[in-house]
């Protein structure tokens, strides 16, 4: 296991998401307005979208390309047949940094 | 303190009012108590009749199971009866001894079966037809028997019947009127349907009256008055319903049919007490469907949430699909007509078993009777309830709506694998396959095949298929009618709310109307009402934004992003054709294309590049991306063209001058022509503009030429430039305000209808025509070019490196990886 300081949380618009490359990981956080933090993998399985640049609500985020729709904490789709994301454990310390486990 | 609602009745009305309830947060408002009579959570009484012919099975029929009302902390006292109320104590008496206050009480018991007078209703064999036990204890009786009759040849009697005989009986229906389904049906359409019946092997008596029922302990057979006997081995009593209402007598609360209520829902003798569903009644009107008792719960549910304690009801515009049978009937408004100046137009094909009638009054549907030819059902009941105006040739009111559907095969009998969404690839087989697993409603049905996420034009196939799959499971989402999912409210109520209560921040909508629970899917369609009510006093989020209005750019498939300066008109010059040029090299554009609506795309440009190629190209936002004002497309008009007898161009920059960025619920084209050669095809945009002759402009609106290909109507004719600007801008806030989410002009007038639309903006028979201005006048005000506005600093950023020192740990269990 690996950690990574991806530096302050705010680099992350509250309720956006930003893709991160850590390493050979690509990785989107999302922050979300209820203050959570997630991290999955930060392409959409179905077509390659770029999921940080999707609409993040209540830990959701909804693909721009085709609107898949998946659920932050288990990486699981909410709708259509698509493979699950792969999630990351992730958390902001004490400084405000997100710090990424992979 | 919570307040304390108490529900008589966990049918279809009482545990649809809960959910509503629930859905508005009302759960932190109230404790909620239920009653039922029935031992069982809440089921779909609608599809007994498919219990009976076995082609459900009763756990398919459940709505909420026992386990629900646990998950939501609703208390239901299952079988038990309520034995009386008193409502100066508040407090619910159960047949048990169990007793309940309340704060709030609603009705909502339903109706009975009724059972006409006649001798031997007490041998055995002798049923009705009402309750999942009733058709329990049917289904056993039928084992060995060979003959029944059933007593009533309404909707209900009809689908006993075909129950009865998919379990192998013959059956006989007797019914007392001289044709079948008299409450529905006209006399053709009821002799249609007898003879289309007795092809299938019903026997049917019309016209008797049963005064006993013969046997000796058990059923032998039935004895009319005119004194005739018909022999048989059972007999079900389907002879219409009852309100049931004696309760609320017995507590003093006024009954005529049913429980008397007024728009509130409330009874006139008590202001805590409700009814709704089949024991009420409504302005001298009871209801024996389910339309209007959804309609009812969503009233008394934005009542009692106190989401809008104002709201009021009206009554219900009745159209219902049946499925008599395996024939399709659709019926809807007057069984016959009324007036002295209604029109009928009727079309019989008695052999084919297809009759179709319509009422015409006023130019508008007021009833209409469709029996076997379901593909005209779906236009037709539209047509009805938007009180749409009917075409002059009334003949295409009976053909044309379903041109479509009776030129190709039904879809029914189309193979598994026929692609029905051409967006997504989605066969028919697919969809099927989603309903077997048990999807029951459109929306979901949607967004687990993908089918109607596209451009969203076969959404109306793929209810057809949901309706044969499922039939009469099939169950609304009661979310079609929000504005948005996840805000359970129509556009006018959800507008009046944010106006009353001055929410200017999608977060602030979601913690004040949806319980504080935020839904994705509705974020950018909040936004955009946002903004169109407030304008320059709106709370931006920008994480409410579609990716595209984020960056101001198009997204493209490869994550890639495509820019569109604005060139007002189409009219450009050297120099900005050289400014492009130069961004596209510079940038590295993967294509440059002008786009249908004449401007020029840079595709392929990275993300982190697009600041820089607004500051380079040094024009403003095309507002490509966006649901808003995109481009007026012109032709050359009189300065240069032969033809042109109106300055189109000239026009057409002004448009895009004034409206450029104004925001809607869908993307606006428009469009400028200079004669009526129309080469800018200005009259399928949403808005367009053609110069006739003598100085005079046409303006159309609700053109189209996308997913569909529609003529705009003909909005009024005008001599200038700024009237057309004038009726422009009307006709675009009243669409901005009244359209829902992602419908186009084109839906949206079909919906409301070029009169009312004329009226308003041309006409101002609503007198807001000052206050449409001003809003757009305020909308215009306030437009930013999206290019200079400073965004999030990481933003652009195509991916973040992480910042300062890597720290890397081993923790002692990763030993070995990486």
């Amino acid at each position: 296991m690996t950690t990574w300081n991806l530096g302050p949380v705010d680099r992350i618009a509250l309720g956006e998401g930003r893709a991160y490359r850590a390493g050979e990981h690509e990785v989107a956080v999302f922050r979300t307005r209820t203050g959570g933090v997630f991290a999955t993998q930060a392409r959409c399985p179905h077509k390659q979208g770029p999921l940080a640049d999707g609409i993040v609500g209540a830990h959701q985020v909804i693909c721009p390309l085709h609107a898949y729709t998946f659920d932050l904490h288990t990486g699981c789709p909410k709708n259509g047949t698509c493979e699950a994301l792969r999630t990351y454990e992730v958390e902001v310390n004490s400084a405000g940094d997100v710090l990424l486990h992979v | 303190m919570k307040r304390k609602l108490v529900v008589i009745g966990n049918g279809m009305a009482g545990a649809r009012l809960v959910e509503e309830i629930l859905l508005r947060g009302g759960g932190e408002r109230f404790e909620i108590v239920m009653f039922g009579d029935e031992p069982y959570g809440n089921y779909n009484r609608i599809l007994l009749s498919n219990v009976l012919a076995g082609a459900h099975d009763p756990k398919d029929i459940f709505i909420n199971p026992l386990k629900w009302y646990e998950d939501n902390h609703v208390k239901l006292h299952a079988g038990v009866r309520v034995a009386s109320v008193d409502r100066a104590a508040r407090l619910v008496h159960g047949d048990n001894g169990v007793v309940e206050t309340y704060d709030d009480l609603v009705f909502a018991m339903g109706s009975s079966a009724f059972v006409p007078r006649m001798a031997g209703t007490e041998k055995d064999g002798v049923f009705v037809f009402r309750t999942l036990d009733d058709c329990d204890s049917i289904i056993k009786y039928t084992a060995g028997r060979k003959t029944a009759a059933v007593i009533g040849g309404g909707l209900l009697g009809l689908e006993a019947a075909r129950g009865l005989m998919e379990r192998g009986l013959q059956v006989h229906v007797v019914h007392l009127m001289n044709h079948l389904m008299e409450m529905q049906l006209d006399r053709m359409a009821g002799a249609i349907l007898r003879s289309t019946m007795v092809r299938m092997g019903l026997q049917i008596h019309l016209e008797k009256a049963t005064s006993e029922i013969l046997g000796n302990g058990s059923v032998t057979g039935l004895r009319f008055q005119d004194g005739g006997i018909l022999d048989c081995d059972m007999v079900v009593i389907s002879a219409g319903i009852r309100p049931n209402t004696q309760l609320a007598k017995e507590a003093g609360l006024t009954v005529a049919r049913g429980i008397v209520v007024g728009d509130d829902l409330a009874s006139p003798d008590d202001p805590n007490v409700f009814a709704i569903g089949e024991c009420s009644e409504h302005d001298g009107k009871t209801y024996g469907l389910v339309a209007p008792l959804w309609d009812q719960a969503r009233v008394l549910a934005e009542r009692l949430s106190a989401r809008r304690p104002q709201a009021t009801y009206h009554g219900s515009k009745v159209a219902t699909k049946l499925k008599v049978m395996g024939v399709d009937l659709a019926v809807m408004g007057d069984r016959e007509s009324s007036e002295p100046d209604d029109e009928e137009v009727t079309y019989a094909e008695a052999k084919r078993g297809v009759y179709k009638k319509v009422i015409v009054r006023d130019g508008r549907i007021v009833g209409a009777i469709l029996l076997g030819d379901p593909a005209a059902a779906p236009g037709l009941v539209q047509a009805f309830d938007r009180g749409a105006e009917v075409p002059d040739n009334r003949a295409e009111l009976l053909f044309q709506l379903d041109a479509g559907a009776a030129n190709t095969t039904r879809i029914e009998d189309l193979p598994d694998d026929t692609q029905i969404c051409n967006c997504n690839g989605v066969s028919k087989g697919d969809i099927l396959g989603a309903v077997r697993n048990g999807v029951r409603s459109l929306k979901v049905l949607c967004d687990t095949t993908r089918a109607g996420m596209g451009c969203g034009t076969c959404k109306k196939q793929v209810e057809c298929l949901l309706e044969f799959a499922a039939g009469d499971s099939k169950v609304e989402d009661p979310s079609v009618h929000y504005y948005v999912p996840g805000v359970p409210m129509t556009k006018p109520d959800l507008v009046e709310e944010i106006r009353a209560r001055g929410l200017k921040s999608v977060s602030s909508v979601f913690r004040e109307l949806a319980s504080g629970k935020e839904d994705p899917a509705s974020k950018p369609g909040l936004a955009s009402l946002l903004k169109t009510l407030w304008a320059e006093e709106y709370v931006d989020e920008r994480d409410a934004r579609f990716i595209n209005d984020r960056v101001h750019a198009n997204i493209q498939r490869d994550a890639t992003f495509s820019v569109i300066p604005r060139i007002y008109g189409g009219v450009t010059s050297a120099e900005q054709l050289r400014a492009i040029a130069d961004a596209a090299d510079k940038y590295d554009a993967k294509m440059v294309k002008i786009t249908g609506g004449q401007r020029i795309d840079l595709l392929g440009i990275k993300k982190e590049d697009l600041p820089n190629v607004w500051r380079d190209l040094g024009m403003p936002s095309g507002h490509a991306y966006s649901k808003a004002f995109r481009t007026c497309k012109t032709c050359v008009g009189s300065e240069f063209c032969r033809y042109g007898v109106g300055h189109s161009t000239e026009l057409g920059i002004k448009i895009e001058e004034r409206f450029q960025g104004i925001e809607s619920p869908h993307k606006m084209k428009l469009a400028t022509a200079g004669c009526p050669r129309n080469c800018s095809e200005a009259t399928t945009k949403d808005i367009g503009a053609v110069a006739i002759e003598g100085g005079l402009w046409e303006i159309y609106v609700g053109g189209a030429a996308g997913a569909r290909v529609r003529k705009g109507d003909l909005l009024c004719t005008v001599s200038s430039h700024d009237e057309v600007l004038h009726y422009t801008g009307r006709f675009m806030q009243y669409y901005r305000e009244n359209g829902k989410y992602l419908e186009r002009t084109y839906d949206f007038l079909e919906r409301v209808g070029i009169e009312k639309v004329r009226a308003v903006v041309v006409d101002d028979a609503e007198g807001i025509g000052e206050r449409l201005d001003a809003a757009m006048a305020a909308s215009v005000a306030a437009y930013v070019d999206p290019w200079k506005e400073t965004p999030h600093e990481t933003q652009f950023s195509e991916a973040l490196e992480p910042r300062g020192e890597l720290v890397q740990l081993r923790t002692a269990r990763a030993v070995g990886e990486r």
